[in-house]
């Protein structure tokens, strides 16, 4: 492949909205009533659209008549780019809100800077995929408001949740080898950079939310390279199932 | 009120719907007429919730991105398509936290169809086929139903359920294009699916309890034997463009009545599932009513955020 | 506890140019919550660019029992309208 480290770093950022929309889509038919349940799976569609914009780029930078299906369903483990924190399981519906709060956030950044990339495609995505980030973001901190300030079991339920999801946020601001020469390039994002923006954001939210600030200094990571949780091998059974059951086919 | 008045009332009401007029929620309605809409109305959104699951079950595994936007769409429809019902249902004088209350009681019914199991990605499309087709054909009269709220629920449904069928119809033509298994998974799909489908339709006229009433006030036009044989009039051709038979040895054109005769339908097991003992009418309840356990304090904190930002709201004025 | 999300009523204007239209109705615990509700089940086909929302409560409606005494009055003003008056066919722009 020619453009081998600008295929990875497409793949860094769509893995994201991969399993994180496929983590939400196991919620269809069970939210905490009808309309949270049509507003997740919102979500969902729009991570399932961005994804399938990225996939599609980068089959084409890729070649040899690769699909988007191919990149999606066909990939080992380890091949795998996302975050740890997208990968986490839907424990409850805390756990579900934070994780989409504490991704929104750090989306909604990356989506900011990606606008100025020297890739024209990529900006295309970035300028189409900040407006469904923007309701996500405002969408989850509301939800995180709600469920920090309500009662104090709702209070406890979202400290928990923060503090569970906590120590996989350090990972978001780590760069990859093929995101250090994009960034050198001029097309991707140097997120680290958005380490301090995502901080005070958070901590905005999580004191109106009157929620805690974990003061963990412990963090995972290994998802950008590969190596997830365990959780990661269910979550891929499930996704790749039929493209492995029956190779080769049309759907 | 004396029996006179309220008989004339009725009168009155009986011959406004005669005449094609709506009538709407703060309406003087008999107390019949308000009971039976409940019932139906709330019926039909509990079938659209519950009709989630059986579809719900293969979002994570749908084959191809393009299926899975796609899927995950259908079933979020299903979820809207529920809650303009249960909203018209409100306008009755029911909330929906008690229509719930019914349907996880187990005292109130749901289209018993989705106590089947998917067990295949084929299902996906019998299901999208046969069973919205089925509920096409039920719901578009509906379109025109003497209640005001119904009916424009149902003007709303029918118009966004117009890509469900032709979604499943899809899934049915790529698996019968695609390998001899794909075909054999469509097969065994049509297999498991066609009884259930013609049985959603109803029991047959003889044994139908609310017909009468239910064409005088609209909310069926024809009888559940006319749908049926409509349904499988249109369905049959569709199968054999698709390539695979419908399981039915006594299945042939009747060039006299211009219909397709059928075998007969073994409402042993339609009664068996209405009853609850279908494959799957356990789990599917369960789901519901851990859905909504598992929701409460999410629910709860809402409303209780809600109510300390109007309290410092009113005292900030 | 359990205390229902109220219902809210929904309008939408489905494009500029045209008046915000009853769509339905939802459950919300707030009306921010009412909003993105809305967004999310009313406008999911691009239905709108405009929402409005109203807690079901705050809508005083009137009694159909009272639909003499409230609308039939109007129905002999016949000279409110154009059609009441006769003018020479020659009259033309009126």
């Amino acid at each position: 492949m020619k453009n081998e480290n600008l295929y990875n770093y497409i793949l860094g950022i769509a893995d994201n909205s991969l399993i994180l929309g496929q983590r939400l889509g196991e919620l269809c038919g069970h939210g905490p009533n009808l309309e949270t349940d049509i507003a997740l799976t919102n979500i969902s569609l729009d991570l399932f659209g961005q994804t399938r914009s990225y996939y599609q780029y980068a089959a084409q930078i890729s070649g040899g008549g690769k699909t988007e299906d191919d990149i999606a369903f066909l990939r080992m483990e380890r091949q795998y780019k996302n975050v740890l924190l997208v990968e986490q399981p839907n424990a409850h519906f805390g756990f579900v809100l934070g994780r989409q709060f504490l991704f929104d956030v750090y989306h909604l950044l990356l989506m900011e800077k990606l606008q100025s990339s020297s890739d024209e495609t990529l900006v295309a995505i970035a300028k189409k995929t900040i407006k469904e980030v923007s309701y996500h973001e405002r969408f989850s901190s509301d939800w995180v408001k709600r469920l920090g300030d309500g009662t104090d079991e709702s209070n406890k339920k979202m400290q928990e949740a923060i503090d569970g999801l906590w120590p996989y946020t350090d990972e978001l601001f780590q760069l990859t080898e093929a995101d250090r020469i994009m960034v050198s390039d001029g097309i991707g994002v140097d997120v680290s950079k958005l380490k301090k923006d995502y901080l005070k954001r958070v901590s905005e939210i999580l004191k109106e939310a009157t929620l805690k600030i974990p003061e963990s200094k412990y963090f995972q990571k290994g998802g950008k390279e590969g190596i997830h949780s365990e959780h990661m091998g269910y979550l891929l059974a499930d996704l790749q199932y039929m493209q492995r059951s029956y190779p080769n086919m049309k759907w | 009120m004396s029996e006179q008045e309220v008989k004339n009332l009725e009168e009155i009401f009986e011959a406004r719907i005669a005449r094609d007029e709506k009538i709407e929620p703060k309406d003087w309605m008999p107390e019949k007429y308000r009971k039976t809409h409940i019932r139906q109305i709330s019926q039909h959104a509990h079938s659209e919730i519950i009709g989630m699951l059986p579809e719900g079950n293969w979002i994570t595994r749908a084959p191809s991105l393009r299926r899975k936007v796609a899927l995950l769409a259908k079933v979020q429809d299903e979820a809207g398509h529920g809650l303009y019902l249960y909203s018209a249902c409100e306008t009755l004088g029911i909330s929906r936290a008690e229509l719930y209350e019914q349907l996880h009681s187990g005292k109130a019914k749901y289209s018993s169809i989705f106590n089947y199991p998917t067990v295949t990605w084929a299902d996906m499309g019998a299901i999208g086929w046969l069973v919205d087709g089925a509920a096409i054909i039920n719901q578009v009269p509906l379109c025109n139903t003497s209640y005001g709220p119904y009916a424009r629920a149902m003007v709303r449904v029918c118009k966004e359920e117009s890509f469900h069928q032709r979604q499943g119809f899809e899934i049915m033509l790529s698996l019968c294009n695609g390998s001899e298994e794909q075909k054999a998974m469509a097969q065994d799909a049509l297999n498991r699916w066609w009884w259930p489908s013609l049985m959603m339709l109803g029991p047959v006229d003889a044994e139908s309890v609310h017909t009468e009433q239910s064409m005088k006030w609209k909310l069926k036009r024809k009888t559940n034997d006319e749908l049926r044989q409509q349904f499988i009039d249109q369905t049959v051709p569709q199968a054999e463009l698709l390539g695979i038979t419908v399981p039915d040895p006594d299945l042939k054109w009747n060039e006299e009545t211009g219909h397709y005769d059928f075998g007969e339908i073994d409402w042993d097991e339609f009664w068996q599932v209405v009853k609850g003992h279908g494959p799957c009418n356990k789990e599917r309840m369960d789901a519901r009513v851990n859905a909504w356990e598992e929701g409460t304090w999410v629910r709860d904190a809402a409303m209780a955020h809600a109510e300390k930002k109007n309290i410092k709201v009113a005292k900030a004025s | 506890m359990e205390k229902n999300w109220p219902l809210w009523e929904i309008f939408v204007r489905s494009k500029n140019g045209l008046e915000h239209r009853h769509f339905g109705s939802l459950h919300a615990a707030d009306a921010e919550m009412a909003m993105e509700n809305a967004r999310d089940v009313y406008t999911r086909r691009s239905e709108g660019v405009s929402i409005w929302v109203v807690e079901s409560i705050n809508i005083t409606a009137s009694n159909p029992a009272d639909n003499g005494e409230l609308f039939e009055p109007a129905q002999d003003k016949v000279y409110r309208h154009p059609t009441f008056y006769n003018l020479p066919d020659e009259v033309k722009h009126m």
